[in-house]
Formats: structure tokens, C-alpha cells, sequence
């Protein structure tokens, strides 16, 4: 690593994130002045412009990429227009043990009498909660499901390779040949699509002003350097960025300088959800890489400094700060940027290239929480690059995950894309299957099946509250087979996800209508032709999921009732029930029966196995395939990131065994400590779930470093990947840490500031989760080699 | 107590078993991702019964041939705040009269099981994993329907089946009936050997097995009998037989403190391995106290004491004389 590299890496390690609250004050000054006058569209990029122009700019010593999203490295913007912090959030987030950002006097003074009296009442989330019902807060409370739209913006967006092609003056020559294309003779839509089209080259310049700032200021610090050397990388920095304002990069600096403006433009107009990906950045790069070193302009170490540098700048932004429900939900500075590597190009061949290895060593060596990187493994795809990425896998940090490119391709054709698109496409967010820079695919939350089946149990009623929530299905005694639970739990899901998505719709609306975002349709595919912001379905495909979480946890309470009260008929509902609501207390053999003397989900059993499909299928049926006001379709995926914990603290007792308020199972992996024959089982249970009709799957696996040991360990774990993906298998992750030092860590957090370790589709400091989490990732189950 | 020759266990009539389905035999573990018994990704099948005793045994569950409870009382829920009693209904002989007071929960694992009609129901009652049997007669089909539930794995990693145990040999038929129907399913076949075996079933297991992990403990005859219950020459004779046979071999050289880890010791097994012909792989397993906890769970004292695992030092030295002997040695299985 070179010291520019390590110094870097260590200021940015360091760094305490903090609040800022310039663009919230810079926006609501602005729309103090302008809401009304113009456009909702045009409000939106003139105020994108205004900060661009206006906004403090920070170029830090030693830098090359360059660029902040707030005044200084790791200094967070917030977003008043879609929630306004109160100043008590703003209290808890200076204070709070965990996550917490830094809050100086200046900025809450300037939310307490700017930002928060305009806001108020003003908000989004202000004006979608006094419009929604109570049946549908009724269940949001109660823990049935959360909403991904009430404090941040639609996100998952990654972007393709038009940015390398294609400069911001062609851009804006495209938008306005666009317009001059408007049909104003028939098309009712034509003044709407105008103001679109004005609005997204209003934003074009807001970027180029921005890249221009930030050459203007490189040439002021070369002027005043006193160091040559730094003097010549000040004007070279210059000259990028001055190059990328306008034109197309041309080389492998300027092409990440032109990605990293692109990328903080779309951080900084909206806080969207996963912030913003390169996607298949190494492919993006291969071009400039081979040209640069063929031309002598470059060599391997300095563009792996670049690369470094980037990484470095993707970790300075962290994840806007949430509040109350949804910070409980993701408690991590982890904004989700998720960097693909390998996998295939659009017309089929196999993508990877040096850069690939490049990025492989930099994520080795850095060490960083963000960006994460992922492997997207094909069958081309060549077995050097699998065990590079092994090898990475063996530290431990639980990077790079992994990803079957070859079954992302057939999910997204059956979801209607062109072959083209499909294989251009990848992974974004934590598992999340999409179209780079021609999809908006937007995740709507997660849902509880547990707590689904919980209702079942009890009539409709949350045993939590004893409030009727749910529909009537009927008291289990009289449930005379297991089909009749099991319509009764599909009854529950029917209603659940009926309520979740009228008020998901209706919030996809509320942001076409009031947070347009300009700049981010201006470089995803076909706004600009179709005249159509990307939240409106401008985009060429469009897609929302639905987040179904706890397929362990629900697969081995049905197999648990199934076997016991009615197979066996060794337990009788009414001593289930009991049990259930005085969560276990005096009855730990019936919780051990349950538990331990039951087919679960995990273990290669058909049993069990059979019982996750049909949850699956009606997870479907609740949702696949139902439209959303975009234009678009709903489908699921199985990822929880870390809200089975958050989920789990909603509901009592299962029929598996589990106690109450524990997690739940993550993501689509086995129930903690349920699989208890080894990967390959559990790789063959997962694989019985056709995971090409979801958006994705998440499998989290835990080894002992000893089960990885030496060249064979490397080569089994590859081979044991292939064939999960061979089977079908979307996406499998690894902790690679034993016990002993996680208990270690949780005892001298400052020891182990560094370690790294898988939560959910992203990895995070052990030491930054809370007890909840750090016991649950202790309690999965952990996998040797024997 | 060292069992003579005439105790080999020699196959019975193939006539009257020759029906499939009839061959059963006795497992006492099946396990998944098993990585250091063979090449690539397998699924070790563990055979119950041994006719050695090796002191430094890691799986003293795997000696005896027939099945045992294990009873781990601490984990009994009964009287925990909460009442159980499945084992006790469970239990054929607590219900007999003339037994007053026979309590698995005391009791099972003990002797006082060994009449019993329906052994392990009540390991297969306890909730609690308290009561656990160790030990399944399954048939050859059974074990199979498991083993190829891995299919997938084997064929791209190059791995398969490892019988091992105990001593898979110690269940000719079933061993034999396992080796062939893996042949049969197209499933690449390990046989993890003791090597004390009658010669005939041991060609006959080599040549049907595709590759044979073939301990090499102790050439001295006397000093292996003392650690392992019996003398080493029919073993090192089956070596020398299975070899000329053509059989593809991987010595496993355990690597055992005070017992065979002297220089003198090593060179003689060096010499032995090398005198085969063709270049042997051998594998040195350092001995480690990974067996001890099973020990106690048995009430049984641990025979190797506090003997410590050699270091990483004294196993690449080890591998170094085999190394010498122009041997491709390697650490770990």
C-alpha cells in the first residue's frame, strides 16, 4: 500500500461522522424563495444547481479523487424536504451509543430556526402520515412490516457505462433535442414532460458547475503549494475534473473523477436508499486501464492508487443519519454502495479483467466498511479470479460477497428484460437484482412472516397488544388440519400485504409528485427520451420489490405444528398456545420438542424444504406480478439486512422453539442454529427455492478460519460456491471468525476497532453493532470442515 | 486382550444376502462438507465397531460395535421449571415390573440398558438432546440416499464418499455393499482403514474403492500392539499386498506424542512407505485432544493424559523424512 494510500485510509478511518446541516438550510432557504414560481421539477434542479454552485467544496491533502457530499469528509447532508429531523433526534444522534454523529451547536441552531419551522407539517413524511390509516399504522406499529419510503428516497439505483461514453454537453444537446421533439400537438403529457426535460438540464449544469468549482480550486492550492510534486497532482487533478465538467473521461483518473461527481450529484439531490452504485465498475474501467498502460500514462501500482483513493472517498460519505423505527432497522453508517466485479458483458462474454484483481486487492487492504464489492461468478468466469476473491473471503472482513451472474441473467429475462440488459445488469444494495442505469427497481420494506403467522395463531389479534389487527381466521383449536392453518396464515399475508402496498403505491406517488429527482433521470436510460423523471417511470424498466423476511423462522413453526399437532399429535394446541403466550415459562421441554425433534429448514430435508417452497409460492401469490403506479411490477426478494433482529423484538414466541422478542432467521438462511449438517445442506435447501423468480436471495454462512486453511480450503470453499450456484443458488456470503474472538471483541471493543464481519447483504464494525446483533451473529450456526 | 487372527471378520455367505435391501450395518455419524478425508467436498460415513484400541482415539464412540447411549444429564430439562418425563415413558424396562426405580434419565447408558427391547427410544423421546444414541443400523440404500443427496458437490470439486468409523472393515458386508453401490451410482469412493483386515476382504474393499486411506501407525510389531491392541505385522502385510494389487493408496501417519513420533520411529515408517514403490502421498495428522471432551461425556479417563499436540514444527519435520524417502508428504488430511 502506498503511504498516500495508508494516510488516507487512516484520516478516513478515523474521522467521527458529523452532521451538516448546509443543504438542508441552503434547501429550505431556497424553496422559501422559489416553491410556487416554478415547476416542482424545475424547483428540484434549480435548488440541485444552487447547491452545486453554492455549496462548500473540500479537496484534502494528498488527495488525487476528489470531491465531498457535506463541507468535509464524512460530514452527512440531510433532507428536510422528505424528513425533518426534530431537535430531539438531532440531541440522540450526537449522543446515542451506537452510529451517532457528531452535532455542533451551529447546525442545531440552524434546524431549530430555519429548518425545522418551515418543515413541519411540510415534509413528506409529515404529509404522507397525516394521510395514511390507521389499519395500515395499526400493523406498521405492531412490527408487521416496515416502509422504505417514509424517510428516505427510492433508491437501489446503479448506473451503466453511459457516463464514460457520453459527456454532459452531449447529454444536455440529447435533452434538448428531446424537447424540440415534443408533440405539443397531441400529447396531453407534453407540457409535464418539458418541464422534466428543462429540469434535468438544469441539473447537467448544476454537475458541470460543480466539477468546474472543484477545478478552480485545485489550481488555486497548485499556486500556492510549495511542494512540486503536489503542485503537478493539483493541476493534474485540475485538468480532470475541468476535462469531466464537459466531455467525456478519457482516461482511468478521469473516469472515476467523472463517476465520483456523478455519484455525490445523486447523494446530494436525494438521500435514495443504497445510495449509488458504479455497478460493473471493473468492466466500466478495463478500457481506460489497457489504454492508459499501453500509452505509458499509467502503470499497475498507480492505477491501483487511484482505485484506493476512490475506495477512500465511497467510505468518507456514510449513510444519511434515520430516526426512530428505521434506525433501528439499519443501525449502520454503511450506505450500501456495492461494486460489482466480473460477471458478463452484454453480449455474453466473460467480463473480468486486471482491473478486477486490482479492485480484489484494494478491498483486501483497505479494510474498509464502504464500498462493499461483490464477485459476480459465471461460468466463464475464470477459477483464478473465484479464488482471488476466496482468498479475500478467508480474512474474514466478509468481502467480497458473491453472486451467481449466470442465474441474475435468467431472473431478470423472466422479468421481461432484453438479453442484453439482463447480462449488463447485476447486484446492487445488498442482494438486490437489477438493470444498471436503465431500471428503477425500488424496495418498498420488509415484511414479518413470523409475526403473519403469530396472527394466525391468535385470531388476528397481536398478542403483543391484544388489538384485533389482522382478519378473523378462527381459533387453531378448531383448525382440523394442517391445510387449515395454513389457509388461515395465507389469509393473514393476503391482508398484510394488501394494506403494505396500498400505502407503498401511494408513497411512490407522493415522490413523482413532490421529490422529482432531475439529475439522476438525466443519466439512467430512457428519461431523457421518454421525457419522464425517473420516480414517474422514465426509466426502461421498472420494478419494485417487496422485502419477505423470515423464511426459516416461519418454514420450522409450520413444520414444528405440522409435525407435532398434527402428524404425531404428541402436542395439543391449546398447550402450544399456552406455551406461545407465556413465552415458554415452565414448559422448556415442549420449546426443545418444538426446536430439536422437528424437520427445519436447512438440513437438505424434503420435509422441511417442501414446507419453504410453499411459503415461497405464497409469498407470490400475495405479490408477484401485482402493478405498481410506475408502470412497473412487484416481486420479492428474501433479504432482511438487519431488520430480523428489529423484527424479532415485535414477536412473541414461535412454535420452532424460539423464545420471544429473539431475531428471527435472516435474510433467506436457515434459523439460527436450525441447519446442522453443514453447507452443503444448507446449499442444497436454498437451492429448492427457485431463486430466478426473485429479486434475490441472501445466504449467510459462518466458518471457522481452520475449515479454510491452505490451498484446498480455498479451492472447496470455491467449488462448494460453484456448485450452490450450478444448483440454481442466487448469493452466498461468509464470516469467517470463530467465537472466541467476537467474545474478545465484545469485551475490549477497542482492541478490535477494525473487525469486520458480515451482518446481512453489507458488512460492518463488530464493534459499531449493537448487543442484539452482535449476539445474533454470534448464534448462527457455525460451519467446519470435518 | 488382543484379538488373534481367527478373529478377523470374514464375510458370510454371499448367497443368501444377496438381495440388496437385507445388508445393513451400524453408523454412528454421517457428515456433510467433510474436507480432510480424501480429495474435494465428501461425505464421511462413520462405521461403528473397531478391533484396535489406539490410545489417542479421537472417536472412542466408534469402538464398540453396538449402539450406546450417550447420556449428557446437565442437559435434562426435568425439574428445570418444567416437567418432561418422556424418556421415562418411553422406557420399556422403568415400566417392567420387578425394576422399581430404573430411571433413564439416571440410568439410560448404563448397563442396565443392555436387555432392553427397544434400545434408544428414549433418546428418540428426549427433546433435550440429554439422551442421545449413538449408533443406527442402517441399510446400505439408507446410507446411500444421504450420501447422494451431495452429488453436486463431489462432481465439481472431485470428492465422493469416505467410509471411515471405527473401522469400516470391521462390517464386511455392509462396507463391501456401500463400496459397490457407490461404484454403481457413479460416486468416486474413499475407505478409511485401519488395515487390520482379512487380506482377501481387504483386496476385495481396495479394488472396488478409489482410493484407500491406509493408516501407517507403527512399524515395530511389539510397541504397536502395546498402544493399539494388536501387532502391526498382518497390517503392514496388507499394505504390501494392496499395493502390489494396484490399489491407489494415501498413507495417514498420525502423529502421536511418545508413541511414534521419535525420529527412529519415523525413518523406520519412511522406509516401509518407500519400499512400497511409486510415489506415495502420505498425510501426517498431528495428534490433537479433540476426542478428550467425548471422554468425559462417556465417564471414561483420558488415556493420552495431557499429551500435547505436536507443534507445526515437529509435523513439517516429520513430513520432511517421509519427504526424504522421495514420498510426497503433506500436513492435514
Amino acid at each position: 500500500m502506498r503511504e498516500r494510500v495508508r494516510l488516507l485510509r487512516e484520516e478516513s478511518f478515523a474521522a467521527r461522522p458529523s452532521f451538516s446541516a448546509e443543504r438542508a438550510a441552503m434547501t429550505t432557504a431556497f424553496y422559501q424563495e422559489w416553491l410556487g414560481r416554478v415547476s416542482t421539477p424545475v424547483l428540484r434542479a434549480m435548488n440541485f444547481r444552487h447547491l452545486c454552485e453554492r455549496k462548500a467544496i473540500y479537496l484534502g491533502e494528498r488527495e488525487l479523487i476528489v470531491g465531498e457530499r457535506g463541507p468535509r469528509p464524512k460530514a452527512v447532508s440531510t433532507f428536510p424536504e422528505l424528513n425533518c429531523h426534530s431537535e430531539e433526534d438531532l440531541r440522540i444522534l450526537d449522543s446515542r451509543a451506537m452510529t451517532s454523529y457528531s452535532v455542533s451547536e451551529v447546525d442545531l441552531a440552524a434546524y431549530r430556526e430555519l429548518v425545522i419551522p418551515y418543515w413541519r407539517g411540510r415534509s413528506l413524511r409529515d404529509r404522507a402520515f397525516a394521510l395514511i390509516g390507521e389499519d395500515w399504522k395499526a400493523l406498521y406499529e405492531a412490527g408487521l412490516f416496515t416502509e422504505f419510503m417514509e424517510q428516505r428516497a427510492p433508491g437501489h439505483t446503479a448506473l451503466d457505462d453511459s457516463i464514460y461514453r457520453k459527456g454532459m454537453r452531449e447529454r444536455r444537446s440529447e435533452i434538448a433535442a428531446a424537447r424540440a421533439a415534443l408533440d405539443w400537438g397531441s400529447d396531453s403529457e407534453a407540457l409535464a414532460r418539458d418541464e422534466e426535460l428543462k429540469a434535468m438540464d438544469i441539473a447537467c449544469e448544476g454537475y458541470s458547475i460543480f466539477a468546474r468549482r472543484h477545478a478552480a480550486l485545485a489550481l488555486e492550492k497548485a499556486k500556492a503549494e510549495g511542494d512540486p510534486a503536489r503542485a503537478a497532482e493539483l493541476r493534474a487533478i485540475a485538468l480532470a475534473c475541468d476535462r469531466v465538467a464537459e466531455e467525456a473521461p478519457r482516461s482511468f483518473w478521469e473516469a472515476l473523477q467523472a463517476y465520483w461527481f456523478v455519484h455525490l450529484g445523486t447523494i446530494t439531490e436525494l438521500n435514495g436508499w443504497d445510495a449509488m452504485s458504479p455497478g460493473h465498475l471493473d468492466q466500466h474501467l478495463a478500457p481506460f486501464y489497457e489504454r492508459d498502460l499501453a500509452e505509458g500514462r499509467l502503470d499497475r501500482e498507480g492505477a491501483k492508487e487511484l482505485l484506493a483513493c476512490f475506495w477512500i472517498k465511497v467510505n468518507n460519505t456514510p449513510a444519511p443519519p434515520k430516526v426512530g423505527v428505521t434506525a433501528a432497522e439499519s443501525g449502520t453508517y454503511n450506505d450500501f454502495t456495492n461494486i460489482n466485479l466480473g460477471g458478463l458483458k452484454a453480449d455474453g462474454t466473460e467480463g473480468s479483467s486486471e482491473v478486477s484483481y486490482l479492485a480484489l486487492e484494494v478491498l483486501d487492504e483497505l479494510q474498509l466498511l464502504q464500498p462493499q464489492a461483490n464477485l459476480q461468478l459465471s461460468a466463464l468466469t475464470p477459477d483464478r479470479l473465484l479464488k482471488a476473491a476466496c482468498r479475500v473471503v478467508r480474512r474474514g472482513s466478509g468481502y467480497p460477497s458473491l453472486f451467481n451472474a449466470d442465474e441474475i441473467t435468467t431472473a431478470q429475462l423472466g422479468m421481461g428484460k432484453s438479453l442484453e440488459d439482463a447480462r449488463s445488469g447485476g447486484t446492487s444494495g445488498c442482494i438486490e437484482t437489477g438493470c444498471f442505469g436503465k431500471e428503477a427497481y425500488l424496495l418498498h420494506g420488509y415484511l414479518n412472516t413470523p409475526k403473519v403467522l403469530e396472527l394466525a395463531l391468535n385470531d388476528g389479534v397481536d398478542p403483543a397488544s391484544g388489538k384485533r389487527i389482522g382478519l378473523g381466521t378462527g381459533d387453531p383449536a378448531d383448525f382440523a388440519s394442517f391445510e387449515e392453518l395454513y389457509s388461515a396464515f395465507e389469509g393473514q399475508l393476503a391482508h398484510v400485504v394488501g394494506l403494505k402496498m396500498r400505502v407503498s403505491n401511494f408513497l411512490d406517488g407522493m415522490y413523482a409528485e413532490y421529490a422529482p429527482a432531475p439529475f439522476l433521470s438525466s443519466v439512467v436510460a430512457d428519461c431523457i427520451a421518454r421525457g419522464r423523471d425517473y420516480y414517474r417511470g422514465g426509466a426502461r424498466y421498472n420494478t419494485d420489490y417487496v422485502q419477505c423476511c423470515g423464511l426459516g423462522t416461519t418454514t420450522d413453526s409450520l413444520s414444528a405444528i405440522k409435525t407435532h399437532v398434527y402428524d404425531r399429535r404428541d402436542v395439543s394446541w391449546a398447550e402450544l398456545i399456552g406455551a406461545l403466550a407465556a413465552d415458554w415459562a415452565g414448559r422448556e421441554d415442549l420449546r426443545l420438542l418444538m426446536a430439536n425433534k422437528t424437520p427445519r429448514f436447512g438440513n437438505d430435508d424434503d420435509a422441511a424444504d417442501g414446507i419453504a417452497q410453499r411459503v415461497v409460492a405464497s409469498w407470490h401469490a400475495a405479490i408477484d406480478g401485482r402493478r405498481s403506479p410506475r408502470g412497473g411490477a412487484y416481486h420479492i426478494d428474501l433479504l432482511s439486512t438487519t431488520c430480523h433482529v428489529y423484527f424479532g423484538l415485535k414477536t412473541g414466541a414461535t412454535p420452532d422453539g424460539r423464545r420471544a422478542w429473539a431475531p428471527e432467521s435472516d435474510g433467506a438462511s436457515p434459523a439460527q442454529g436450525a441447519d446442522r449438517k453443514g453447507p452443503t445442506a444448507v446449499a442444497k435447501s436454498l437451492a429448492k427455492i427457485d431463486a430466478a423468480r426473485t429479486g434475490g436471495t441472501l445466504l449467510n454462512q459462518r466458518f471457522l478460519p481452520q475449515a479454510l486453511e491452505g490451498e484446498r480450503g480455498i479451492e472447496n470453499l470455491g467449488s462448494l460456491v460453484r456448485t450452490y450456484f450450478k444448483m440454481g443458488g442466487h448469493h452466498i456470503q461468509f464470516n469467517v471468525v470463530d467465537t472466541a474472538t467476537l467474545r474478545e471483541a465484545q469485551k475490549r471493543p477497542e482492541d478490535y476497532r477494525s473487525l469486520l464481519v458480515r451482518v446481512a447483504g453489507y458488512s460492518d464494525y463488530f464493534v459499531d453493532l449493537d448487543n442484539n446483533h452482535q449476539e445474533e451473529i454470534i448464534s448462527r450456526t457455525i460451519q467446519e470442515g470435518f | 486382550m488382543s484379538p488373534s487372527y481367527n478373529q478377523f471378520p470374514c464375510r458370510t455367505s454371499d448367497s443368501r444376502l444377496s438381495a440388496k435391501s437385507l445388508i445393513t450395518g451400524l453408523v454412528f455419524d454421517i457428515r456433510k462438507y467433510s474436507i480432510h478425508d480424501g480429495p474435494g467436498i465428501r461425505t464421511a460415513v462413520f462405521l461403528k465397531g473397531c478391533p484396535l484400541r489406539c490410545i489417542w482415539c479421537h472417536n472412542p464412540e466408534g469402538l464398540s460395535p453396538s449402539p450406546e447411549i450417550l447420556n449428557r444429564r446437565e442437559r435434562c430439562v426435568e425439574g428445570d421449571g418444567s416437567k418432561c418425563g418422556r424418556c421415562l415413558r418411553a422406557c420399556p424396562l422403568a415400566a417392567l415390573e420387578g425394576r422399581p426405580g430404573l430411571d433413564p434419565r439416571r440410568d439410560a447408558g448404563t448397563p442396565a440398558c443392555s436387555a432392553c427391547p427397544s434400545f434408544g427410544s428414549c433418546a428418540e423421546a428426549c427433546p433435550a438432546e440429554a439422551l442421545q444414541l449413538v449408533g443406527r443400523r442402517m441399510s446400505v440404500e439408507e446410507v446411500m440416499a444421504e450420501v447422494v443427496k451431495d452429488r453436486p458437490f463431489y462432481e465439481d470439486s472431485g470428492g465422493g464418499a469416505t467410509f471411515t468409523g471405527g473401522e469400516p472393515l470391521a462390517q464386511p458386508e455392509f462396507i463391501l455393499g456401500l463400496l459397490r453401490a457407490c461404484k454403481a451410482e457413479g460416486i468416486r469412493s474413499a475407505l478409511d482403514t485401519s488395515g487390520w483386515a482379512a487380506r482377501e476382504l481387504i483386496l476385495e474393499a481396495g479394488a472396488l474403492a478409489d482410493l484407500v486411506l491406509f493408516d501407517l501407525k507403527l512399524i515395530d510389531d511389539r510397541r504397536h500392539e502395546a498402544s493399539t491392541g494388536v501387532p502391526s505385522a498382518p497390517i503392514l502385510g496388507n499394505l504390501v499386498a494392496l499395493s502390489a494389487a494396484g490399489a491407489r493408496i494415501a498413507l495417514r501417519v498420525p502423529l502421536i506424542p511418545g508413541i511414534n513420533d521419535s525420529p527412529l520411529d519415523l525413518e523406520d515408517a519412511a522406509r516401509f512407505a518407500a519400499s512400497l514403490g511409486g510415489r506415495m502421498n502420505v498425510h501426517i495428522l498431528p495428534y490433537h485432544d479433540a476426542g478428550r471432551g467425548k471422554y468425559g461425556l462417556r465417564d471414561e479417563a483420558y488415556p493420552m493424559g495431557e499429551a500435547r499436540s505436536p507443534g507445526a514444527e515437529a509435523a513439517r519435520a516429520a513430513a520432511l523424512v517421509f519427504e526424504r524417502s522421495g514420498l510426497d508428504a503433506r500436513i492435514g488430511g
